[in-house]
Protein backbone atom coordinates (compact mmCIF):
# COMPACT_ATOMS: atom_id res chain seq x y z
CA UNK A 1 0.00 0.00 0.00
CA UNK A 2 1.48 3.76 -1.27
CA UNK A 3 1.74 5.60 2.16
CA UNK A 4 -0.31 8.63 1.99
CA UNK A 5 -0.92 10.80 5.04
CA UNK A 6 -3.72 10.51 6.98
CA UNK A 7 -6.37 12.63 6.71
CA UNK A 8 -7.63 13.08 10.26
CA UNK A 9 -5.49 11.19 13.30
CA UNK A 10 -6.26 11.06 16.60
CA UNK A 11 -4.43 9.96 19.87
CA UNK A 12 -6.25 9.37 23.56
CA UNK A 13 -5.43 7.94 26.69
CA UNK A 14 -7.48 5.18 27.94
CA UNK A 15 -7.34 3.91 31.61
CA UNK A 16 -7.83 0.27 33.35
CA UNK A 17 -10.98 0.00 35.15
CA UNK A 18 -12.42 3.68 34.39
CA UNK A 19 -15.65 2.45 33.62
CA UNK A 20 -17.14 6.25 33.85
CA UNK A 21 -15.55 7.13 30.79
CA UNK A 22 -15.04 3.94 29.07
CA UNK A 23 -16.47 4.24 25.42
CA UNK A 24 -15.87 7.44 25.20
CA UNK A 25 -13.07 7.60 22.80
CA UNK A 26 -15.21 5.18 20.74
CA UNK A 27 -18.15 7.64 20.53
CA UNK A 28 -15.98 10.35 19.65
CA UNK A 29 -14.75 8.10 17.04
CA UNK A 30 -18.33 7.57 15.70
CA UNK A 31 -18.86 11.19 15.44
CA UNK A 32 -15.72 12.49 13.47
CA UNK A 33 -16.94 9.33 10.94
CA UNK A 34 -20.03 10.72 10.56
CA UNK A 35 -19.40 14.11 10.35
CA UNK A 36 -16.94 12.81 7.41
CA UNK A 37 -20.34 10.94 5.67
CA UNK A 38 -19.01 7.81 5.68
CA UNK A 39 -21.60 5.45 4.79
CA UNK A 40 -23.37 3.95 8.13
CA UNK A 41 -22.64 0.57 7.82
CA UNK A 42 -19.44 1.11 7.40
CA UNK A 43 -19.11 3.59 10.73
CA UNK A 44 -21.17 0.51 12.41
CA UNK A 45 -18.71 -1.88 11.95
CA UNK A 46 -15.25 0.83 13.08
CA UNK A 47 -17.01 1.58 16.25
CA UNK A 48 -18.21 -1.76 17.25
CA UNK A 49 -14.76 -2.89 16.68
CA UNK A 50 -13.58 0.05 18.12
CA UNK A 51 -15.49 -0.38 21.33
CA UNK A 52 -14.16 -3.99 21.77
CA UNK A 53 -10.66 -3.12 21.53
CA UNK A 54 -11.56 -0.38 24.31
CA UNK A 55 -13.06 -2.00 26.55
CA UNK A 56 -10.85 -4.71 26.64
CA UNK A 57 -8.18 -2.14 28.00
CA UNK A 58 -10.42 -0.94 30.46
CA UNK A 59 -11.09 -4.42 31.52
CA UNK A 60 -7.83 -6.19 31.06
CA UNK A 61 -5.35 -3.64 31.22
CA UNK A 62 -4.24 -1.03 33.07
CA UNK A 63 -3.61 1.98 30.73
CA UNK A 64 -3.64 1.84 27.21
CA UNK A 65 -3.33 4.37 24.27
CA UNK A 66 -5.84 4.65 21.15
CA UNK A 67 -4.69 5.84 17.85
CA UNK A 68 -6.72 6.48 14.88
CA UNK A 69 -5.58 7.10 11.66
CA UNK A 70 -8.42 8.15 8.67
CA UNK A 71 -7.78 7.84 5.40
CA UNK A 72 -9.93 8.61 2.27
CA UNK A 73 -10.44 4.99 2.00
CA UNK A 74 -9.74 3.06 4.93
CA UNK A 75 -9.95 3.31 8.91
CA UNK A 76 -6.52 2.35 10.99
CA UNK A 77 -6.78 2.00 14.49
CA UNK A 78 -4.30 0.97 16.97
CA UNK A 79 -4.64 0.35 20.91
CA UNK A 80 -1.59 -0.36 22.47
CA UNK A 81 -1.60 -0.96 26.19
CA UNK A 82 0.27 -1.65 29.71
CA UNK A 83 -1.31 -5.05 30.78
CA UNK A 84 -1.17 -8.96 31.70
CA UNK A 85 -1.46 -9.91 27.98
CA UNK A 86 -2.64 -12.58 26.41
CA UNK A 87 -1.06 -16.20 26.96
CA UNK A 88 -2.83 -17.93 24.69
CA UNK A 89 -4.54 -16.16 22.00
CA UNK A 90 -5.94 -18.80 19.89
CA UNK A 91 -8.00 -19.70 23.32
CA UNK A 92 -8.73 -16.28 23.83
CA UNK A 93 -10.60 -16.07 20.45
CA UNK A 94 -12.56 -18.36 21.48
CA UNK A 95 -16.14 -17.40 21.70
CA UNK A 96 -17.67 -17.77 25.11
CA UNK A 97 -13.98 -17.69 26.81
CA UNK A 98 -13.03 -15.30 29.20
CA UNK A 99 -11.45 -14.16 32.22
CA UNK A 100 -13.46 -11.39 33.56
CA UNK A 101 -13.75 -12.00 37.20
CA UNK A 102 -17.93 -12.16 38.40
CA UNK A 103 -17.41 -8.18 39.28
CA UNK A 104 -16.97 -7.41 35.60
CA UNK A 105 -19.41 -9.87 34.30
CA UNK A 106 -22.12 -8.37 36.92
CA UNK A 107 -21.64 -5.06 35.08
CA UNK A 108 -23.03 -7.21 31.49
CA UNK A 109 -19.34 -7.18 30.18
CA UNK A 110 -17.14 -10.69 29.94
CA UNK A 111 -19.45 -12.94 27.84
CA UNK A 112 -15.78 -13.08 26.01
CA UNK A 113 -17.24 -11.79 22.68
CA UNK A 114 -14.96 -9.54 21.98
CA UNK A 115 -12.28 -10.71 20.23
CA UNK A 116 -14.09 -12.78 17.75
CA UNK A 117 -16.57 -9.24 16.98
CA UNK A 118 -12.97 -7.40 16.37
CA UNK A 119 -12.30 -10.42 13.60
CA UNK A 120 -15.71 -10.28 12.28
CA UNK A 121 -16.15 -6.70 12.02
CA UNK A 122 -12.77 -5.87 10.63
CA UNK A 123 -10.49 -6.42 7.53
CA UNK A 124 -7.87 -7.16 8.84
CA UNK A 125 -6.64 -7.80 12.76
CA UNK A 126 -3.05 -8.38 14.28
CA UNK A 127 -2.45 -8.72 17.95
CA UNK A 128 0.89 -8.61 19.39
CA UNK A 129 1.01 -9.86 23.35
CA UNK A 130 3.76 -10.56 25.56
CA UNK A 131 2.65 -12.12 28.85
CA UNK A 132 2.89 -9.56 31.88
CA UNK A 133 3.68 -6.18 29.57
CA UNK A 134 0.74 -5.63 27.09
CA UNK A 135 -0.62 -5.93 24.13
CA UNK A 136 -0.93 -4.52 20.78
CA UNK A 137 -4.11 -4.38 18.20
CA UNK A 138 -4.33 -3.66 15.02
CA UNK A 139 -7.29 -3.15 13.07
CA UNK A 140 -7.81 -2.20 9.21
CA UNK A 141 -11.06 -1.19 7.79
CA UNK A 142 -11.47 -0.39 4.06
CA UNK A 143 -14.30 1.40 2.52
CA UNK A 144 -16.15 -1.10 -0.29
CA UNK A 145 -14.70 0.21 -3.78
CA UNK A 146 -18.39 1.43 -5.16
CA UNK A 147 -18.16 3.68 -1.93
CA UNK A 148 -14.79 5.48 -3.28
CA UNK A 149 -14.47 9.09 -5.04
CA UNK B 1 -54.89 19.96 2.90
CA UNK B 2 -51.58 19.62 1.33
CA UNK B 3 -48.97 16.90 2.13
CA UNK B 4 -45.68 18.20 2.57
CA UNK B 5 -42.37 16.45 2.09
CA UNK B 6 -40.71 18.52 5.30
CA UNK B 7 -43.36 19.58 7.45
CA UNK B 8 -42.66 20.14 11.44
CA UNK B 9 -45.45 20.54 13.74
CA UNK B 10 -43.36 22.22 16.23
CA UNK B 11 -43.29 26.10 15.60
CA UNK B 12 -41.99 29.68 16.83
CA UNK B 13 -44.24 32.15 17.75
CA UNK B 14 -41.60 35.09 17.39
CA UNK B 15 -43.35 37.57 19.16
CA UNK B 16 -43.16 35.73 22.32
CA UNK B 17 -39.12 34.63 21.59
CA UNK B 18 -37.20 36.69 23.95
CA UNK B 19 -34.14 35.25 22.44
CA UNK B 20 -33.20 33.58 25.47
CA UNK B 21 -31.03 30.34 25.22
CA UNK B 22 -33.38 27.67 26.99
CA UNK B 23 -34.16 25.82 24.03
CA UNK B 24 -31.16 25.69 21.99
CA UNK B 25 -29.55 23.68 25.23
CA UNK B 26 -32.24 21.22 25.59
CA UNK B 27 -32.50 20.24 22.25
CA UNK B 28 -31.76 16.50 21.12
CA UNK B 29 -30.16 16.90 17.72
CA UNK B 30 -28.79 20.52 18.44
CA UNK B 31 -31.57 22.02 15.75
CA UNK B 32 -32.28 25.37 17.25
CA UNK B 33 -29.54 28.51 17.13
CA UNK B 34 -30.73 31.95 18.12
CA UNK B 35 -30.01 34.50 15.39
CA UNK B 36 -30.97 38.35 15.12
CA UNK B 37 -32.65 37.47 18.92
CA UNK B 38 -35.30 34.71 17.41
CA UNK B 39 -35.02 31.40 17.85
CA UNK B 40 -34.57 29.67 14.44
CA UNK B 41 -35.01 25.69 13.76
CA UNK B 42 -33.24 24.14 11.38
CA UNK B 43 -35.88 21.95 9.72
CA UNK B 44 -33.70 19.08 8.66
CA UNK B 45 -32.64 18.48 12.07
CA UNK B 46 -35.70 18.72 13.77
CA UNK B 47 -37.51 15.75 15.32
CA UNK B 48 -40.48 17.16 16.55
CA UNK B 49 -39.85 15.63 19.80
CA UNK B 50 -41.01 19.12 21.96
CA UNK B 51 -38.67 19.50 24.32
CA UNK B 52 -38.49 22.98 23.80
CA UNK B 53 -41.90 23.80 23.89
CA UNK B 54 -41.54 22.35 27.28
CA UNK B 55 -38.48 24.36 28.38
CA UNK B 56 -39.72 27.73 26.34
CA UNK B 57 -40.48 30.13 29.63
CA UNK B 58 -41.86 31.90 27.27
CA UNK B 59 -44.68 29.46 25.28
CA UNK B 60 -43.03 30.95 22.33
CA UNK B 61 -42.98 27.45 20.85
CA UNK B 62 -45.92 25.39 19.91
CA UNK B 63 -47.42 22.53 18.70
CA UNK B 64 -49.70 23.13 15.45
CA UNK B 65 -52.30 21.04 15.10
CA UNK B 66 -55.78 20.88 13.29
CA UNK B 67 -58.72 22.33 15.09
CA UNK B 68 -61.90 20.39 15.71
CA UNK B 69 -63.90 21.82 13.09
CA UNK B 70 -61.94 20.69 10.02
CA UNK B 71 -63.90 17.54 10.73
CA UNK B 72 -66.69 19.61 9.07
CA UNK B 73 -65.70 18.84 5.70
CA UNK B 74 -65.84 15.41 5.83
CA UNK B 75 -69.19 13.84 4.67
CA UNK B 76 -68.39 11.07 7.55
CA UNK B 77 -66.01 11.52 10.11
CA UNK B 78 -63.74 8.85 12.05
CA UNK B 79 -61.90 9.96 15.72
CA UNK B 80 -58.95 8.10 16.47
CA UNK B 81 -58.07 8.61 19.91
CA UNK B 82 -54.32 8.15 21.33
CA UNK B 83 -54.69 5.31 24.48
CA UNK B 84 -52.82 8.22 26.22
CA UNK B 85 -56.13 10.52 25.54
CA UNK B 86 -57.83 7.97 28.50
CA UNK B 87 -55.43 8.78 31.05
CA UNK B 88 -56.67 12.50 30.92
CA UNK B 89 -59.75 11.67 32.25
CA UNK B 90 -60.54 10.66 35.94
CA UNK B 91 -60.15 6.80 35.92
CA UNK B 92 -64.01 6.38 37.69
CA UNK B 93 -65.26 7.26 34.22
CA UNK B 94 -66.38 4.68 31.88
CA UNK B 95 -64.15 4.63 28.78
CA UNK B 96 -67.17 3.77 26.86
CA UNK B 97 -68.36 7.26 27.63
CA UNK B 98 -65.32 8.99 26.51
CA UNK B 99 -65.96 7.33 23.01
CA UNK B 100 -69.63 8.17 23.18
CA UNK B 101 -68.30 11.79 23.87
CA UNK B 102 -66.06 11.81 20.88
CA UNK B 103 -69.63 10.90 18.90
CA UNK B 104 -71.59 13.59 20.62
CA UNK B 105 -69.15 16.73 19.48
CA UNK B 106 -69.58 15.34 16.35
CA UNK B 107 -67.13 12.20 14.65
CA UNK B 108 -69.61 9.72 13.37
CA UNK B 109 -67.48 6.70 14.71
CA UNK B 110 -64.42 5.94 16.68
CA UNK B 111 -61.77 3.43 16.13
CA UNK B 112 -59.46 2.99 19.20
CA UNK B 113 -55.21 3.48 18.65
CA UNK B 114 -55.29 1.14 21.39
CA UNK B 115 -56.66 -1.65 19.60
CA UNK B 116 -55.08 -1.20 16.89
CA UNK B 117 -52.01 -1.72 19.25
CA UNK B 118 -53.64 -4.76 20.17
CA UNK B 119 -53.60 -5.69 16.07
CA UNK B 120 -50.17 -4.42 15.77
CA UNK B 121 -48.74 -6.15 18.70
CA UNK B 122 -49.71 -9.63 17.28
CA UNK B 123 -47.81 -8.77 14.03
CA UNK B 124 -45.15 -8.15 16.01
CA UNK B 125 -44.55 -11.01 17.76
CA UNK B 126 -44.77 -12.68 14.59
CA UNK B 127 -42.02 -10.71 13.49
CA UNK B 128 -39.65 -11.03 16.27
CA UNK B 129 -39.86 -15.02 15.65
CA UNK B 130 -38.12 -14.26 12.40
CA UNK B 131 -34.24 -15.53 11.87
CA UNK B 132 -32.96 -12.17 10.09
CA UNK B 133 -33.38 -9.91 12.57
CA UNK B 134 -31.02 -7.25 13.89
CA UNK B 135 -31.47 -7.23 17.47
CA UNK B 136 -32.59 -5.15 19.49
CA UNK B 137 -35.63 -4.57 17.38
CA UNK B 138 -36.43 -0.54 18.31
CA UNK B 139 -39.75 0.41 18.31
CA UNK B 140 -41.43 1.96 15.66
CA UNK B 141 -44.35 3.61 17.61
CA UNK B 142 -42.77 6.94 18.73
CA UNK B 143 -42.24 9.19 15.22
CA UNK B 144 -39.76 11.36 17.06
CA UNK B 145 -37.73 8.15 18.13
CA UNK B 146 -37.59 7.29 14.67
CA UNK B 147 -36.50 10.38 13.04
CA UNK B 148 -34.06 10.60 15.87
CA UNK B 149 -32.38 7.49 14.46
CA UNK B 150 -32.77 8.98 10.61
CA UNK B 151 -30.91 11.92 11.79
CA UNK B 152 -28.48 10.95 14.21
CA UNK B 153 -28.06 6.91 14.27
CA UNK B 154 -28.76 5.95 10.43
CA UNK B 155 -26.87 2.80 11.44
CA UNK B 156 -29.17 1.30 13.73
CA UNK B 157 -31.97 2.00 10.97
CA UNK B 158 -31.88 -2.01 10.18
CA UNK B 159 -32.99 -2.32 13.91
CA UNK B 160 -35.86 -0.16 13.55
CA UNK B 161 -39.00 -2.56 13.23
CA UNK B 162 -40.16 -2.37 9.80
CA UNK B 163 -44.02 -2.08 10.55
CA UNK B 164 -46.24 0.67 11.03
CA UNK B 165 -47.70 2.68 13.78
CA UNK B 166 -50.51 1.79 16.20
CA UNK B 167 -51.95 4.68 14.34
CA UNK B 168 -51.02 4.04 11.09
CA UNK B 169 -52.35 -0.10 11.58
CA UNK B 170 -55.69 1.56 13.33
CA UNK B 171 -56.32 4.58 10.51
CA UNK B 172 -56.12 1.95 7.39
CA UNK B 173 -58.58 -0.58 9.05
CA UNK B 174 -60.98 2.28 9.67
CA UNK B 175 -60.56 3.52 6.13
CA UNK B 176 -61.45 0.04 4.76
CA UNK B 177 -64.32 -0.43 7.08
CA UNK B 178 -65.55 2.73 6.04
CA UNK B 179 -65.29 2.32 2.55
CA UNK B 180 -66.71 -1.35 2.74
CA UNK B 181 -70.22 0.83 4.44
CA UNK B 182 -69.81 2.50 0.55
CA UNK B 183 -68.49 5.82 1.65
CA UNK B 184 -65.76 7.06 -1.26
CA UNK B 185 -62.31 8.04 -0.22
CA UNK B 186 -62.74 11.61 -0.63
CA UNK B 187 -65.91 11.89 1.85
CA UNK B 188 -63.78 9.66 4.67
CA UNK B 189 -62.71 12.50 7.50
CA UNK B 190 -59.86 10.31 9.78
CA UNK B 191 -58.66 12.28 12.53
CA UNK B 192 -56.32 11.13 15.40
CA UNK B 193 -56.09 12.50 18.78
CA UNK B 194 -52.65 13.38 19.37
CA UNK B 195 -50.76 13.61 22.42
CA UNK B 196 -47.67 15.46 20.81
CA UNK B 197 -46.05 17.62 17.66
CA UNK B 198 -44.55 14.66 16.31
CA UNK B 199 -48.01 12.43 15.90
CA UNK B 200 -48.96 15.72 13.94
CA UNK B 201 -46.14 15.43 11.51
CA UNK B 202 -46.53 11.69 10.88
CA UNK B 203 -50.67 12.44 10.14
CA UNK B 204 -49.03 15.38 7.66
CA UNK B 205 -46.85 12.86 6.08
CA UNK B 206 -49.23 10.14 5.85
CA UNK B 207 -49.38 10.16 2.26
CA UNK B 208 -52.78 10.04 -0.18
CA UNK B 209 -53.77 6.37 -0.19
CA UNK B 210 -55.12 3.30 2.43
CA UNK B 211 -52.63 5.38 4.89
CA UNK B 212 -53.98 8.85 4.37
CA UNK B 213 -54.89 10.74 8.07
CA UNK B 214 -56.39 13.75 7.08
CA UNK B 215 -55.80 15.20 10.33
CA UNK B 216 -54.16 15.41 13.65
CA UNK B 217 -56.33 17.14 16.40
CA UNK B 218 -54.92 17.97 20.00
CA UNK B 219 -55.85 15.78 22.91
CA UNK B 220 -55.92 19.57 25.16
CA UNK B 221 -58.67 20.72 22.72
CA UNK B 222 -60.56 17.37 22.47
CA UNK B 223 -60.23 17.21 26.10
CA UNK B 224 -62.12 20.83 26.95
CA UNK B 225 -64.56 20.32 24.03
CA UNK B 226 -65.43 17.04 25.84
CA UNK B 227 -65.23 17.51 29.85
CA UNK B 228 -68.53 19.98 29.26
CA UNK B 229 -70.58 17.21 27.26
CA UNK B 230 -70.12 14.21 29.61
CA UNK B 231 -72.35 15.44 32.19
CA UNK B 232 -75.09 15.08 29.48
CA UNK B 233 -74.30 11.65 28.18
CA UNK B 234 -76.30 9.16 29.61
CA UNK B 235 -77.03 6.74 26.74
CA UNK B 236 -73.81 4.88 26.25
CA UNK B 237 -73.83 4.38 22.65
CA UNK B 238 -70.30 3.28 21.78
CA UNK B 239 -68.89 0.29 23.21
CA UNK B 240 -65.19 -0.03 23.48
CA UNK B 241 -62.79 -3.01 22.23
CA UNK B 242 -59.28 -2.79 23.57
CA UNK B 243 -58.31 -3.90 26.80
CA UNK B 244 -55.41 -3.86 28.82
CA UNK B 245 -52.94 -4.85 26.29
CA UNK B 246 -53.64 -1.63 23.91
CA UNK B 247 -54.34 0.88 26.58
CA UNK B 248 -51.14 0.19 28.32
CA UNK B 249 -49.66 1.92 25.23
CA UNK B 250 -50.60 5.07 26.69
CA UNK B 251 -47.35 4.91 29.34
CA UNK B 252 -43.69 3.20 28.90
CA UNK B 253 -43.42 -0.43 29.30
CA UNK B 254 -46.82 -1.29 27.85
CA UNK B 255 -45.34 -2.18 24.65
CA UNK B 256 -43.21 -4.66 25.80
CA UNK B 257 -46.09 -6.25 28.14
CA UNK B 258 -48.44 -6.20 24.92
CA UNK B 259 -45.60 -8.85 23.29
CA UNK B 260 -46.21 -11.20 26.42
CA UNK B 261 -42.92 -13.05 27.91
CA UNK B 262 -39.56 -12.96 26.34
CA UNK B 263 -36.33 -10.39 26.88
CA UNK B 264 -37.56 -6.85 26.34
CA UNK B 265 -36.90 -3.23 27.47
CA UNK B 266 -38.34 0.10 27.66
CA UNK B 267 -36.73 3.41 27.75
CA UNK B 268 -38.53 6.67 27.94
CA UNK B 269 -37.25 10.64 27.67
CA UNK B 270 -35.43 11.58 24.70
CA UNK B 271 -32.16 11.87 26.42
CA UNK B 272 -32.06 8.61 28.01
CA UNK B 273 -33.27 7.16 24.64
CA UNK B 274 -30.14 9.02 23.00
CA UNK B 275 -27.81 7.21 25.73
CA UNK B 276 -29.69 3.56 24.75
CA UNK B 277 -29.29 4.16 21.34
CA UNK B 278 -25.47 5.21 21.75
CA UNK B 279 -25.44 1.67 23.64
CA UNK B 280 -26.90 -0.55 21.22
CA UNK B 281 -24.54 1.44 18.41
CA UNK B 282 -21.48 -0.03 19.54
CA UNK B 283 -22.78 -3.54 20.06
CA UNK B 284 -24.10 -3.64 23.46
CA UNK B 285 -27.62 -4.77 24.24
CA UNK B 286 -27.41 -7.49 21.51
CA UNK B 287 -29.72 -9.96 23.89
CA UNK B 288 -32.48 -7.42 24.16
CA UNK B 289 -34.83 -8.98 21.73
CA UNK B 290 -36.99 -5.42 21.99
CA UNK B 291 -36.41 -2.28 22.82
CA UNK B 292 -39.65 -0.20 23.75
CA UNK B 293 -38.47 3.55 22.88
CA UNK B 294 -40.21 6.43 23.87
CA UNK B 295 -39.09 10.08 23.23
CA UNK B 296 -41.44 11.82 26.30
CA UNK B 297 -40.81 10.89 30.04
CA UNK B 298 -43.37 8.28 30.98
CA UNK B 299 -44.41 7.59 27.28
CA UNK B 300 -47.26 9.15 25.52
CA UNK B 301 -48.95 10.35 28.66
CA UNK B 302 -46.28 12.95 28.88
CA UNK B 303 -46.77 14.35 25.32
CA UNK B 304 -46.99 18.01 25.30
CA UNK B 305 -50.60 18.18 24.09
CA UNK B 306 -51.97 16.31 27.44
CA UNK B 307 -53.80 18.38 29.72
CA UNK B 308 -53.29 15.59 32.61
CA UNK B 309 -49.90 15.71 34.43
CA UNK B 310 -48.15 12.33 33.46
CA UNK B 311 -47.69 11.12 36.89
CA UNK B 312 -51.27 11.34 37.58
CA UNK B 313 -52.08 10.10 34.23
CA UNK B 314 -50.18 6.66 35.11
CA UNK B 315 -52.21 6.59 38.01
CA UNK B 316 -55.26 6.19 35.97
CA UNK B 317 -53.77 4.38 33.21
CA UNK B 318 -52.83 1.69 36.42
CA UNK B 319 -56.71 1.56 37.45
CA UNK B 320 -57.72 1.15 33.82
CA UNK B 321 -55.36 -1.77 33.49
CA UNK B 322 -57.18 -3.43 36.31
CA UNK B 323 -60.55 -2.33 35.26
CA UNK B 324 -60.78 -3.17 31.66
CA UNK B 325 -58.93 -6.69 32.21
CA UNK B 326 -59.75 -8.43 28.81
CA UNK B 327 -58.36 -8.86 25.59
CA UNK B 328 -60.37 -9.91 22.97
CA UNK B 329 -58.57 -12.32 20.33
CA UNK B 330 -57.94 -11.16 16.91
CA UNK B 331 -59.57 -13.11 14.60
CA UNK B 332 -57.19 -15.02 12.10
CA UNK B 333 -58.81 -14.16 9.28
CA UNK B 334 -59.30 -10.52 9.76
CA UNK B 335 -55.41 -10.30 10.76
CA UNK B 336 -54.57 -12.42 7.28
CA UNK B 337 -56.56 -10.18 5.43
CA UNK B 338 -54.85 -6.99 6.83
CA UNK B 339 -51.80 -8.35 5.92
CA UNK B 340 -52.72 -8.83 2.49
CA UNK B 341 -54.38 -5.06 2.01
CA UNK B 342 -51.01 -3.69 3.52
CA UNK B 343 -52.18 -2.67 7.26
CA UNK B 344 -48.99 -3.70 8.76
CA UNK B 345 -46.42 -1.94 5.92
CA UNK B 346 -45.21 2.19 6.31
CA UNK B 347 -46.34 4.17 3.64
CA UNK B 348 -42.46 5.48 3.47
CA UNK B 349 -39.31 3.29 3.68
CA UNK B 350 -36.68 4.92 6.69
CA UNK B 351 -33.94 6.66 5.48
CA UNK B 352 -30.81 8.25 6.35
CA UNK B 353 -30.87 11.92 6.48
CA UNK B 354 -27.28 12.60 6.75
CA UNK B 355 -27.50 15.99 8.28
CA UNK B 356 -24.30 15.31 10.94
CA UNK B 357 -22.05 15.45 7.14
CA UNK B 358 -20.14 18.25 7.02
CA UNK B 359 -19.38 18.36 3.85
CA UNK B 360 -20.32 16.44 0.54
CA UNK B 361 -16.98 15.68 -0.54
CA UNK B 362 -15.05 13.68 2.40
CA UNK B 363 -11.82 15.12 1.76
CA UNK B 364 -13.37 18.83 2.59
CA UNK B 365 -15.78 17.07 5.15
CA UNK B 366 -12.52 15.80 7.32
CA UNK B 367 -10.67 19.31 6.76
CA UNK B 368 -13.54 21.17 8.43
CA UNK B 369 -13.63 18.26 11.01
CA UNK B 370 -9.71 20.02 11.80
CA UNK B 371 -10.88 23.42 11.83
CA UNK B 372 -13.43 22.55 14.06
CA UNK B 373 -10.73 20.86 16.46
CA UNK B 374 -9.00 23.68 16.59
CA UNK B 375 -11.43 26.61 16.73
CA UNK B 376 -13.36 24.23 19.81
CA UNK B 377 -9.37 24.72 21.71
CA UNK B 378 -9.93 28.56 20.86
CA UNK B 379 -13.39 28.88 22.13
CA UNK B 380 -13.66 29.26 25.81
CA UNK B 381 -15.28 25.56 26.44
CA UNK B 382 -18.04 26.95 28.75
CA UNK B 383 -20.88 26.44 26.63
CA UNK B 384 -22.25 29.29 27.95
CA UNK B 385 -25.03 29.63 24.80
CA UNK B 386 -24.58 33.62 24.51
CA UNK B 387 -23.31 32.88 21.49
CA UNK B 388 -26.76 31.82 19.85
CA UNK B 389 -25.53 28.15 19.59
CA UNK B 390 -26.16 25.07 21.96
CA UNK B 391 -21.98 24.60 22.90
CA UNK B 392 -18.56 25.85 21.77
CA UNK B 393 -17.96 22.62 19.55
CA UNK B 394 -21.71 24.12 17.99
CA UNK B 395 -20.40 27.35 17.67
CA UNK B 396 -17.11 25.96 15.92
CA UNK B 397 -18.80 24.00 13.48
CA UNK B 398 -21.30 26.98 12.68
CA UNK B 399 -18.19 29.11 11.84
CA UNK B 400 -16.80 26.16 9.21
CA UNK B 401 -20.28 25.62 7.66
CA UNK B 402 -19.94 29.93 7.82
CA UNK B 403 -23.60 30.51 9.39
CA UNK B 404 -21.72 32.42 12.14
CA UNK B 405 -18.40 34.66 13.02
CA UNK B 406 -15.66 33.83 15.74
CA UNK B 407 -16.56 37.43 17.53
CA UNK B 408 -20.27 36.02 18.16
CA UNK B 409 -18.36 34.33 20.52
CA UNK B 410 -18.66 37.21 23.38
CA UNK B 411 -15.01 36.30 25.00
CA UNK B 412 -13.34 35.77 21.42
CA UNK B 413 -15.01 39.12 20.54
CA UNK B 414 -13.78 40.41 24.05
CA UNK B 415 -9.96 39.48 23.03
CA UNK B 416 -10.52 40.85 20.13
CA UNK B 417 -11.56 44.10 21.37
CA UNK B 418 -8.39 44.17 23.90
CA UNK B 419 -6.39 43.08 21.04
CA UNK B 420 -7.75 46.26 19.04
CA UNK B 421 -6.94 48.69 22.13
CA UNK B 422 -3.82 47.98 22.72
CA UNK B 423 -3.37 48.17 18.68
CA UNK B 424 -4.83 51.51 19.32
CA UNK B 425 -3.07 52.75 22.20
CA UNK B 426 -0.06 51.87 20.42
CA UNK B 427 -0.83 53.82 16.79
CA UNK B 428 -1.83 56.66 19.17
CA UNK B 429 1.82 57.17 20.87
CA UNK B 430 3.45 57.00 17.38
CA UNK B 431 3.13 60.44 16.77
CA UNK B 432 3.15 61.25 13.07
CA UNK B 433 7.52 62.53 12.60
CA UNK B 434 6.25 65.86 11.40
CA UNK B 435 4.15 67.07 14.58
CA UNK B 436 6.77 65.74 17.25
CA UNK B 437 8.61 68.86 17.55
CA UNK B 438 4.99 71.10 17.94
CA UNK B 439 3.79 68.41 20.44
CA UNK B 440 6.71 68.51 22.28
CA UNK B 441 6.86 72.21 22.40
CA UNK B 442 3.59 72.28 23.67
CA UNK B 443 4.31 69.95 26.24
CA UNK B 444 6.96 71.67 27.65
CA UNK B 445 4.69 75.21 27.17
CA UNK B 446 2.01 74.00 29.43
CA UNK B 447 4.43 72.48 31.59
CA UNK B 448 6.23 76.04 32.14
CA UNK B 449 2.97 77.83 32.53
N1 LIG C 1 -6.04 -6.10 26.10
C1 LIG C 1 -6.05 -7.28 26.78
N2 LIG C 1 -5.17 -7.49 27.77
C2 LIG C 1 -5.18 -8.66 28.45
N3 LIG C 1 -6.01 -9.67 28.20
C3 LIG C 1 -6.90 -9.52 27.21
C4 LIG C 1 -6.98 -8.31 26.45
N4 LIG C 1 -7.96 -8.45 25.54
C5 LIG C 1 -8.47 -9.68 25.72
N5 LIG C 1 -7.85 -10.33 26.72
C6 LIG C 1 -8.10 -11.70 27.18
O1 LIG C 1 -8.85 -12.39 26.19
C7 LIG C 1 -10.07 -12.83 26.72
C8 LIG C 1 -11.13 -12.77 25.67
O2 LIG C 1 -11.32 -11.43 25.27
P1 LIG C 1 -12.71 -11.00 24.66
O3 LIG C 1 -12.67 -9.55 24.38
O4 LIG C 1 -13.04 -11.90 23.53
O5 LIG C 1 -13.75 -11.32 25.83
P2 LIG C 1 -13.98 -10.53 27.19
O6 LIG C 1 -13.32 -9.20 27.13
O7 LIG C 1 -13.56 -11.41 28.31
O8 LIG C 1 -15.55 -10.38 27.20
P3 LIG C 1 -16.42 -9.38 26.28
O9 LIG C 1 -15.47 -8.75 25.30
O10 LIG C 1 -17.44 -10.22 25.62
O11 LIG C 1 -16.96 -8.39 27.23
C9 LIG C 1 -10.33 -11.93 27.89
O12 LIG C 1 -11.17 -12.51 28.86
C10 LIG C 1 -8.91 -11.74 28.44
O13 LIG C 1 -8.49 -12.85 29.18
S1 LIG D 1 -43.63 9.31 23.31
FE1 LIG D 1 -45.68 9.41 22.48
S2 LIG D 1 -46.37 11.47 22.94
FE2 LIG D 1 -44.13 11.49 23.10
S3 LIG D 1 -43.36 12.08 21.09
FE3 LIG D 1 -43.41 9.84 21.13
S4 LIG D 1 -45.42 9.33 20.25
FE4 LIG D 1 -45.51 11.48 20.84
MG1 LIG E 1 -13.67 -7.93 25.51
Amino acid sequence: MPEENPLVEMEREIVGGDFQRAGDVSSELKNILQQAGFPAPFNRRVVIASYEAEMNVVIHAYRGIFRVQIYSDRVHIEVDDEGPGIPDLELAFQEGYSTAPPHIREMGFGAGYGLSNMKKCSDRLHIDTRVEEGTRVIMDFFLPSFMKG
Amino acid sequence: MSREEIFHSVRLDESKCKGCTHCIRRCPTEAIRVKGGKARINEERCIDCGECIRTCPNYAKYAQSDPLEAIKEFKYTIALPAPAFYAQFKFTLPLSKVLSGLLKIGFHDVFEVARGAEILAEEIKCYLQRRDIVKPVISSACPAVVRLIEVKFPSLLENLLPLDSPLGVVAKIARLEAMKKGYRPREIGIFFITPCPAKVTEVRQSGDDLARVDGAISMSSVYSRLVNELATIEEVIHSQMAGFRGIGWARSGGEQESLGPGEYMAVDGIHHVIAVLEKIEVGELKEVVYCEAQACVGGCIGGVLAVQNPFIAKVNVNHLLQKYNFYAPIEKTHQAEWRKKGVFLRSKPYEAKEVMRLDRDLHRALEKYQTIEKLVEKLPGLDCGACGSPTCRALAEDIVQEKALEVDCPFLLRNRMVDLAVEMYELASKVPQTMIKEEEGKKVGNQNS
